[in-house]
């Protein structure tokens, strides 16, 4: 594991995924990479000499900037449905932070969030960057069943839950599109360092999407972003 | 075809795990105990990564519809083929229609059942361990069937192999996690001094420790999480992932079991005792 500063700050997620970049440049097909926030788990299938490998990570940091980034990054647009039946939490959002229900949404669809790891689940995105008035702490009670697709806010976090799991966050929406396919390569189409965009749709368009994504003809909406 | 006619109580199917998507959340999975599917593969003359089942605390009972030679490894659970007992670490020839059930645990908490050639379920994102979502179902239910290939004839490499079981000690060596430091010597003196017990909660995903030690304030960013990841959370929980544990987690990585004590630990259960040992 190498870690950076402890903070979390785009630069820093930059500089680490610049560094990754510049690993698997090289041919490493033993390794597989965890990077997270401030961090990178380095893992291997095979035994490996300490000291050379530590020689190659130096030599691919120090190369890191001069390296012809290849992994193209995006940005997300992803539909969420903030309809009372889904936005099981959203009243008492709205009461904590002394914001309308309306208001929530608006602020809630207004950031294009930086995922700064995917980890917990199966394609569960940490996502940063939620405006400071949507902070809310988890709830006191975890609901023993949080449904696939809950968009919750928890703190200085909001995420998307990949599948049933239980779950302590403030749940105020439902994405209709899953995170997480085992059936596709790669099985999550998000990577750390894309953003996710959010817009709200109406009941009707949720239960259109949620087709169009079990039957695979869903269009996702992507924007390239300049690195 | 293996016929399931009674799952019991959990068994999966597991090879030595799913490597390349923990960027994308998913845990490596593979079987807790890894010397032991490796033993049976060996001893079968299969390839190390060939699927096997794994068995946790009770056995299931299976039939037999196609002729192949089995090995068991692991636990002991007074396995018997139509009845007559079969010992782990040898190679036995089963006929169609033979039936294998297992009776009372007598040493370790997950047998290992493998068969020439492997188990032939599903790959999926390059492995056959079984992780839900990730594979359609959880664990092995009643009428399953698992394929495999038709051996007729096979000589073992050995016969009747006098194999001591590797998990019979309860020392399990840990070298030093990424928040060691913020240990303190009362923790320490904990940590290394007592034997642990192993609490209820105890699965594929992590073990918890019954005793508490003195908790901590620190907080981490989420990072990176492995199998045999010992955690300590806030109120002084001793957490260690296993194989289908969360691949980044919060609370402090305060130690590390080396690949040897997973296996070890893989083969404890709830109110055995454990001592960690700083290699």
């Amino acid at each position: 594991m190498l870690q950076w500063p402890q903070e979390v700050n785009e630069l820093i997620l930059a500089d680490i995924l610049a560094f990754v970049e510049a690993l698997k440049s090289q041919d490493r097909s033993d390794w597989e990479y965890v990077p997270s926030y401030n961090s990178v788990t380095l893992i291997s299938k095979s035994k490996f000499d300490f000291e050379q490998e530590k020689k190659l990570l130096l030599d691919a940091y120090s190369k890191r900037d001069g390296h012809q980034n290849t992994t193209e990054r995006h940005c997300w647009q992803l539909p969420v449905c903030y309809d009372s039946e889904f936005a099981l939490d959203l009243p008492m959002v709205s009461e904590k932070s002394g914001l309308s229900e309306e208001e929530v949404i608006r602020l809630h669809t207004s950031e294009d969030y930086l995922v700064y790891g995917i980890g917990f689940l199966p394609g569960f995105l940490y996502l940063g960057g939620l405006p400071q008035s949507l902070e809310i702490p988890r709830r006191d009670d975890p609901r023993l069943e949080v449904s696939p697709g809950a968009v919750g806010l928890a703190g200085k976090q909001t995420g998307i839950y990949p599948q049933n799991s239980p779950g302590g966050w403030n749940i105020i929406g439902n994405c209709p599109i899953p995170l997480f396919n085992p059936k596709l390569e790669p099985p999550c189409f998000v990577k750390v360092g894309d953003r996710i965009r959010f817009h709200a749709i109406t009941k009707a368009e949720h239960k259109l999407r949620k087709i169009e994504s079990e039957v695979g003809i869903y269009n996702l909406n992507k924007t390239l972003i300049d690195a | 075809m293996l016929k399931v006619l009674n799952p019991v109580f959990f068994s999966t199917i597991q090879d030595l795990g799913r490597f390349g998507y923990r960027s994308m959340g998913v845990p490596v999975s593979g079987g807790m105990d890894a010397l032991a599917v490796r033993k049976a593969n060996l001893l079968l003359e299969n390839q190390p990564n060939d699927a096997v089942m794994e068995i946790t605390m009770t056995g299931p009972t299976l039939l037999f519809e196609t002729p192949t030679y089995i090995c068991l490894t692991g636990a002991e659970m007074a396995a018997t083929l139509n009845n007559e007992p079969i010992k782990n670490h040898n190679v036995v020839q089963v006929k169609a229609g033979d039936i294998l059930s297992y009776g009372k645990l007598e040493s370790g908490f997950r047998s290992y059942l493998a068969v020439k050639g492997g188990f032939l379920t599903e790959e999926v994102l390059g492995s056959r361990s079984q992780y839900f979502p990730v594979t359609a179902g959880k664990k092995l239910l009643e009428r399953n069937e698992i394929s495999y290939f038709e051996t007729k004839r096979y000589d073992a490499l050995i016969s009747d192999p006098k194999l001591e079981n590797h998990f019979n000690s309860n020392f399990l060596e840990v070298e030093k996690g990424p928040e060691f430091m913020i240990l303190g010597d009362a923790q320490l003196a904990e940590l290394f001094a007592q034997e642990f017990t192993v609490s209820e909660k105890n699965n594929r995903m992590a073990y918890q420790i019954a005793e508490k030690i003195v908790g901590h304030q620190h907080t981490i960013i989420t990072s990176g999480t492995l199998p045999g990841t010992v955690q300590l959370t806030p109120g002084g929980k001793l957490l260690i992932l296993m194989k289908d544990g969360q691949t980044t987690g919060g609370y402090p990585r305060i130690l590390q079991l080396t690949e040897a004590s997973i296996c070890t630990l893989a083969q404890k259960r709830a109110g055995d005792t454990v001592q960690f040992k700083l290699v």
